[in-house]
């Protein structure tokens, strides 16, 4: 294994200092390194966070191998500055078996760009009906502890206390998509002011705000550890900061277009703005950013979610949700929380990396630069900018909801246990 | 505006009336008075041209002379090199175009295309007993085998020169002027 | 020494709200003038010769595509008719695959009718030639309301003018639709007052961003209005729940005899068709007095013609 230097490099605490990594951990932290390294890397104008982790990526391995893999997918994590992503469930075949959370994390292991965790689903085939062996993923080679019907929501109560009940005996956590089904049948974009003119089928922001009020009552009943996906409404907000208040244990994600992106945008009716939950009103990403500040939300993921171009080349309703989100990700947060000044680069790294960690029980990850940690390491300039380019992405699908935006900042180095993914903003051939 | 090329006013104020007056005894003389006539201008001039002399004939004649206005826009050979273009309000006076002798007025003659649009526009409208052609300037050039019955003055140009008729109506002023070829 | 048309339409016409005052003004002065000619006993004229426009409907609506084919041939206009009904549309590809199809056959303008929302904008984006909005989904229907606003006026109003002044109603299945959004855009544009009237289920949320009024009694309504106009009501909404029988909504919202009665005299009743007759409309109210709804079919013709015109009768709009 080779060893590095990284020169000239701030942590954030503004602190600037040489980071020396060897055997895969992090032998020095400081201002002036004591021994010697084979290669050295300017670091000079950037900011060294511990490697990003996507609790909500979705790599379509196995079942839509023309929309990402694990290959694919993890290596455009790697580009974004991640070092560990959590693969959702929603695969064909889904993975509700100790045979599929294996295969993903395996191929992961084999693709060797970042850490794949499996996320379990919690009921068979996401079909909401009879409840998957969560039992025999956690205990797999998988060790899975993120349990999601994502892509579906679990809707029916009585099966969603059963499982945050059930998790808790392996310290599992179930991670729901709220979307009230029956008030969104076919619907198409935030409900409001543009669905109107549109006549686009509505998607009330109540129909993800009902399921999080009821699942934070059900967690605070049964004493379970509840996440909330992708809160896309101020009031959604709201009621989160109740249940915590309230000692509720729950946690809750954001994700980057969601801070970003408005339903204004759908009025092109280009699909590549059709996400599930749909892009919101300027009022809605207010709250968001501000929950995401004062820590009511707890972190940023991408809901990574490709899909090939013929799958959004279509009418609005025919085409499928989802935007890819891993390469801009880091970016977004920039541009939308960092120079807007609602957040530090140590809240950054606690946001991005540290406490999704936290929330999937993902060991050897999100753990702050320190000596002896291990070298999962994001160097990030802050300072450049680029105007995403979408055939620019890595990712095997295109549909970044970005082209053509402009975007503050760029990874140039990427550590993973030790190892670099990236250097000087190149991919380092594996 | 025009870069070294005078512009050369051909007809003035009275040069226009003069004219005007002389084509209506022109049209009164061919067809042995003015019963039966109806003017129809060519829009945007013509219109303004063949109510003029409709109330030249009829002060000439002691009678109201129908006049009205043929928008031949739909009818035009060349609507592709332009962006669309407003159509104006065809008028046809009561009583129709069935018998009558039509004269179309036009301001300039030049490649006859207008004319055969007209002629066209016309036949959409009904069924004359004859037409003819009294135009301000005849400036030749002409592309179609069309000549005018009557005409204010020749003008012989170059084809690329423009001829640029004024009417009191819409323009404040009678004249008519040559312009140099570059100006647009 | 020509007149030039100072204002000219967007290329393509997918929505009212890409048009100004003047350019709809200039439709429907373009349109009453071609009126007249459709009057004249002979109806070809020579406008769109060489032009080639495909209607493309992906929903039966007979009554719009003999519209839209009647409009075009009198303008000398080749035309083929593609009936795409039943292609998926959940698969997605058929609707671009079909855009490339009709450029390489160089059409010059598409008529699209399709079921889904925005269906026109994506296909205004994926091909060179002109493409005209004949209803899509619960979007829009420009033409529809063109021909509308064109029947108002000629009843109400005068050539060149607007409708400044007038309050019309529109009463019925607004949130479905798309003669409904196309209508409040256009009466607005137009100076006109707009009073919605429906059951709150049949109103689209957001609507207080519409330039409009709501009203859930059209009892109240009807004495002010200088036009009502009943949207269709389709009986599957019913089985949403959106009402609870089409008796009682019939008995709520419906137009029938004494309802008429309160219209002022004068007051016009529009249809967009097709009618159930005797249940947004009852057949006196149809067929009465006061009802112009066979006037908007003819003026259907005149309006289209006046589009087509103005979109393909220049220099704009051939495919490069
Ligand atoms: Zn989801």
């Amino acid at each position: 294994m080779s060893t590095y230097l990284i020169k000239d490099v701030e942590l954030v605490s503004g602190e600037k200092v040489e980071i020396g990594i060897a055997d895969g951990v992090i032998m020095e932290l400081s201002n002036k390194a004591s021994q010697s390294y084979e290669n050295i890397l300017d670091g000079s104008g950037c900011i060294a966070l511990p490697g990003l982790v996507d609790l909500h990526t979705h790599l379509r391995e196995p079942g839509r191998e023309d929309a990402e893999t694990v290959l694919t997918g993890t290596r455009a994590a790697a580009r974004g500055g991640y070092t560990a992503v959590f693969a959702m469930a929603n695969t064909d075949p889904v993975a509700d078996t100790a045979g599929v959370v294996e295969q993903v994390v395996r191929l992961g292991k084999e693709a060797g760009w970042c850490q794949v965790f499996a996320v379990g689903a919690v009921t068979k085939d996401l079909a909401g009906e009879s409840m998957a062996e969560l039992g025999a993923m956690a205990h797999s080679a998988a060790q899975v502890r993120v349990f999601s019907d994502d892509g579906k929501c679990v809707s029916d109560s009585q099966m969603m206390r059963r499982a945050l009940e059930y998790v808790r005996q392996f310290d599992g956590v179930v991670a729901q998509h709220a979307q009230d089904p029956k008030l969104t049948v076919n619907a198409q974009m935030n409900e409001g002011t543009v669905s109107a003119r549109l006549g686009l089928r509505g998607w009330p922001a109540v129909a993800e705000e009902a399921i999080i009020a009821r699942d934070v009552l059900l967690a605070s009943h049964v004493k379970s550890r509840l996440h909330i996906c992708h809160v896309s409404t101020a009031g959604s907000v709201d009621i989160i900061r109740w249940a915590k208040s309230r000692g509720i244990d729950v946690t809750a994600e954001v994700t980057p277009h969601h801070l970003l992106l408005s339903d204004d945008l759908v009025e092109s009716y280009d699909p590549k703005f059709k996400v599930n939950p749909p892009l919101r009103s300027s009022e809605d990403i207010a709250a968001l950013r501000m929950g995401l500040a004062d820590g009511t939300i707890d972190i940023v993921a991408t809901d990574h979610a490709p899909h090939p171009a013929e799958d959004k080349e279509c009418e609005w309703a025919g085409a499928a949700n989802g935007m890819i989100g891993l390469e801009t990700a880091l970016s977004v947060v920039q541009k939308t929380m960092v120079d807007t000044g609602l957040l530090t680069w140590s809240q950054v790294a606690d946001r991005m990396s540290i406490t999704p960690a936290k929330i999937g029980r993902a060991i050897g990850q999100g753990i702050a630069l320190a000596v002896g940690a291990p070298a999962n390491i994001t160097i990030y300039d802050p300072s450049k900018n680029k105007v995403v380019v979408a055939q620019e992405q890595i990712s095997k699908s295109k549909n970044t909801p970005f082209e053509g935006i402009d975007l503050p900042g760029q990874v140039r180095h990427v550590f993973f246990q030790g190892n670099p993914t990236m250097i000087s903003t190149e991919m380092v051939a594996r | 505006m025009n870069a070294g090329k005078p512009v050369k006013t051909v007809l003035e104020q009275g040069d226009i009336s003069r004219a005007l007056t002389r084509i209506a005894h022109e049209i009164i003389e061919k067809n042995r008075g003015s019963e039966n006539l109806l003017l129809l201008g060519i829009p945007t001039r013509g219109a303004y041209l063949a109510a003029r002399l409709a109330k030249i004939i009829g002060s000439i004649d002691k009678r109201e002379i129908p006049n009205g206005v043929l928008d031949i826009t739909l009818h035009r050979d060349d609507l592709r090199s332009r962006p669309p273009r407003a159509l104006t309000p065809t008028v046809i006076p009561t009583g129709g175009v069935e018998g009558k002798i039509v004269v179309l007025v036009d301001d300039v003659l030049f490649s006859g295309r207008t004319i055969r649009a007209a002629l066209d526009a016309l036949g959409e409208v009904g069924r004359p007993a004859q037409v003819q052609l009294a135009v301000l300037v005849d400036r030749g050039h002409r592309q179609l085998p069309i000549r005018a019955d009557y005409v204010g003055k020749n003008l012989p140009t170059s084809a690329d020169e423009i001829v640029r008729v004024s009417i009191s109506e819409i323009d404040e002023i009678d004249q008519i002027v040559i312009a140099g070829a570059n100006e647009s | 020494m020509s007149l030039e048309v100072v204002t000219e339409l967007p290329r393509h016409l997918l929505s009212i709200g890409d048009l100004n005052h003047d350019q709809a003004l200039l439709i429907l002065d373009t349109a009453e003038e071609l009126a007249k000619i459709s009057d004249a006993p002979i109806k070809k004229l020579p406008t769109l010769r060489g032009r080639t426009i495909v209607n493309l409907f992906y929903e039966d609506s007979t009554r719009t595509r003999i519209s839209f084919e009647a409009a075009a041939k009198r303008l000398s206009a080749d035309v083929i008719n593609f009936s795409a009904k039943g292609s998926s549309v959940s698969k997605g590809e058929s609707l671009k695959d079909t855009a490339l199809t009709l450029q390489a056959m160089g059409a010059d303008a598409v008529v699209l009718r399709h079921p889904e929302s925005g269906a026109a904008n994506r296909l205004a984006g994926w091909t060179n030639g002109v493409v005209i909005n004949a209803g899509d989904g619960t979007h829009e229907h420009p033409t529809q309301a063109l021909l509308d606003a064109f029947t108002i006026r000629r009843h109400l109003g005068s050539v060149g003018s607007d409708l400044k002044g007038k309050h019309i109603s529109i009463v019925g299945d607004v949130l479905h639709s798309r003669v409904a959004r196309s209508n409040v855009l256009l009466l607005n544009l137009l100076g006109a007052k707009v009073t919605l009237v429906a059951p709150p289920t049949l109103i689209p949320v957001g609507v207080e961003s519409w330039p409009v009024e709501v009203s859930y009694a059209i009892d109240e309504v009807l004495p002010e209005v200088d036009a009502v106009m009943m949207l269709r009501v389709q009986s599957e909404r019913m089985q949403n729940s959106f009402f609870p029988s089409t008796r009682e909504y019939s008995r709520l919202f419906g137009l029938n005899l004494d309802r008429m009665n309160l219209l002022q005299k004068g007051a016009l009743i529009l249809h967009p068709g097709p009618m159930n007759r005797g249940l947004e409309i009852s057949a006196e109210c149809a067929d009465g007095v006061q009802s112009v709804i066979l006037e908007q079919v003819a003026n259907g013709v005149s309006v289209r013609m006046a589009v087509l015109y103005l979109l393909l009768g220049g220099n704009i709009g051939v495919g490069s």
